[in-house]
């Protein structure tokens, strides 16, 4: 067992977990925050991406104590109060989602992804980028205008 | 994935002793292989020794015509880097499309290369680019370093420092992907140096190697076309649920094709 501490969502947060824990264990688990899904568990699926240190990590693949000292969000973190992120809103107003298992994922990598390339990010790009985020419902293609608003509004 | 004693180290020496201590140790960079290997329990190793905290293995340098990737530096720095794009274009390229973007976070060229996939992309450019690899020990020549399924000439208790890549104008990575993990089915890494074509392969057979009848008929006649006439011994090739070895053969001469075509 060790005893890790990071800051998750803003809030300084510790625990003992054991060596074997991955990161989505110790959220869902220890934290309760159970936004940040587990799919496929074996790194494809993307419904586990978070931000470690400000970049899109999948948390299936990445143990709790390599996260010790790390800045990590999870969806969670995204909205303030009842006022959506604009990228949780644009896949609320463009219907990017159907059953939303995937959702949390696919917001936090659209989120990596407006971070990289900026808010005009073209819809190519998008979809290039969203390789590691598998949906089963939606064919995709409100997802990808999903992101391509969101980009939008994140840019004001 | 069955229990293990996790170690951060600080440097390189301090890895090695973690090693040497360890009853069954491993090493651990980005971790993209390592950890689903652990959860499949095809790995069991009793300690995990996490190379995320040496920071001397971390980062990107250009000496004059040779480009020097720390082992720790993620697919994700290596495909964004300016210097990279410069010096080797297909280089960034190839790193820029392994796995996906939160993959490419995690991943490393050391972890890559030390592990040893018989599909990843860096070994096509290490064998084909003539890479040396540098390790705490010595240097070891890319033609030298990947020597079966998953195995290198790498000892227990070494560690890969950096890769160093002669810098090569014109070069060519083609990828025929598995659509699912995005790993090569088949990979063709060509350079065109002023003396001569060489060809780095991965995916088709237990792990990259140079296509040295490609090269010499490329020598002959760089010509697309040219590919046609050699022939590949079949019976080298992988087989599996993705392509037969008849498949792989196929597509070893098409990607190669293909490379030629973008570096004529």
């Amino acid at each position: 067992m060790q005893t890790i501490s990071m800051n998750i969502n803003g809030v300084s947060v510790s625990g003992e977990v054991e060596d074997r824990t991955l990161l989505v264990q110790f959220l869902r688990e220890n934290l309760r925050l159970t936004g940040t899904h587990v799919g496929c568990d074996t790194s494809q699926c993307g419904a586990c991406v978070v931000h470690v240190d400000g970049v899109s990590v999948k948390s299936c693949t990445i143990l709790a104590v390599q996260s010790d000292g790390c800045e990590v969000v999870t969806i969670e973190g995204l909205a303030t109060g009842s006022h959506l992120h604009p990228m949780q809103q644009a896949f609320k107003d463009n219907h990017g989602l159907q059953c939303g298992f995937c959702t949390p994922g696919m917001v936090m990598s659209a989120i990596d992804i407006v971070n990289r390339n900026g808010c005009d990010v073209d819809e190519a790009t998008v979809r290039k980028e969203l390789e590691g985020n598998i949906c089963r419902c939606t064919g995709y293609h409100n997802i990808v205008k999903s992101v391509q608003a969101g980009a939008k509004n994140m840019g004001g | 994935m069955y229990n293990f004693s996790y170690q951060k180290v600080s440097s390189v020496a301090d890895a090695v002793e973690a090693m040497q201590k360890s009853e069954d140790g491993k090493f651990v960079a980005g971790g993209q292989t390592m950890l689903p290997t652990m959860k499949h329990r095809l790995a069991s190793p009793s300690d995990l020794i996490d190379l995320a905290g040496v920071g001397e293995l971390v980062g990107i340098s250009v000496d004059g015509e040779t480009v020097t990737i720390g082992a720790m530096t993620s697919h994700a720095a290596v495909a964004a880097s300016s210097e990279v794009q410069a010096a080797i274009p297909a280089l960034a390229k190839l790193a820029g499309n392994i796995g996906d973007p939160a993959v490419r976070n995690r991943g490393t060229i050391g972890g890559s290369i030390a592990n040893n996939d018989p599909a990843a992309d860096y070994p096509a450019a290490v064998i084909a680019l003539g890479a040396t690899v540098t390790t705490n020990k010595r240097d070891i020549s890319g033609d030298e370093f990947f020597i079966g399924m998953f195995e290198t000439a790498l000892a227990e208790d070494e560690v890969i420092v950096s890769v160093s890549f002669p810098k090569a104008g014109t070069a060519a990575y083609m990828k025929f992907e598995n659509p699912a993990s995005r790993y090569a089915i088949v990979g063709v890494f060509l350079v065109k140096f002023i003396d001569g074509v060489r060809v780095g392969v991965t995916g088709a057979t237990a792990c990259a190697h140079r296509g040295m009848r490609l090269e010499e008929a490329l020598n002959k006649t760089f010509t697309a076309d040219v590919i046609d006439s050699v022939e590949l011994p079949i019976e080298k090739m992988n087989a599996d649920i993705h392509a037969s070895a008849e498949y792989r053969a196929h597509l070893v001469k098409v990607m190669t094709k293909r490379a030629v075509e973008a570096c004529a």
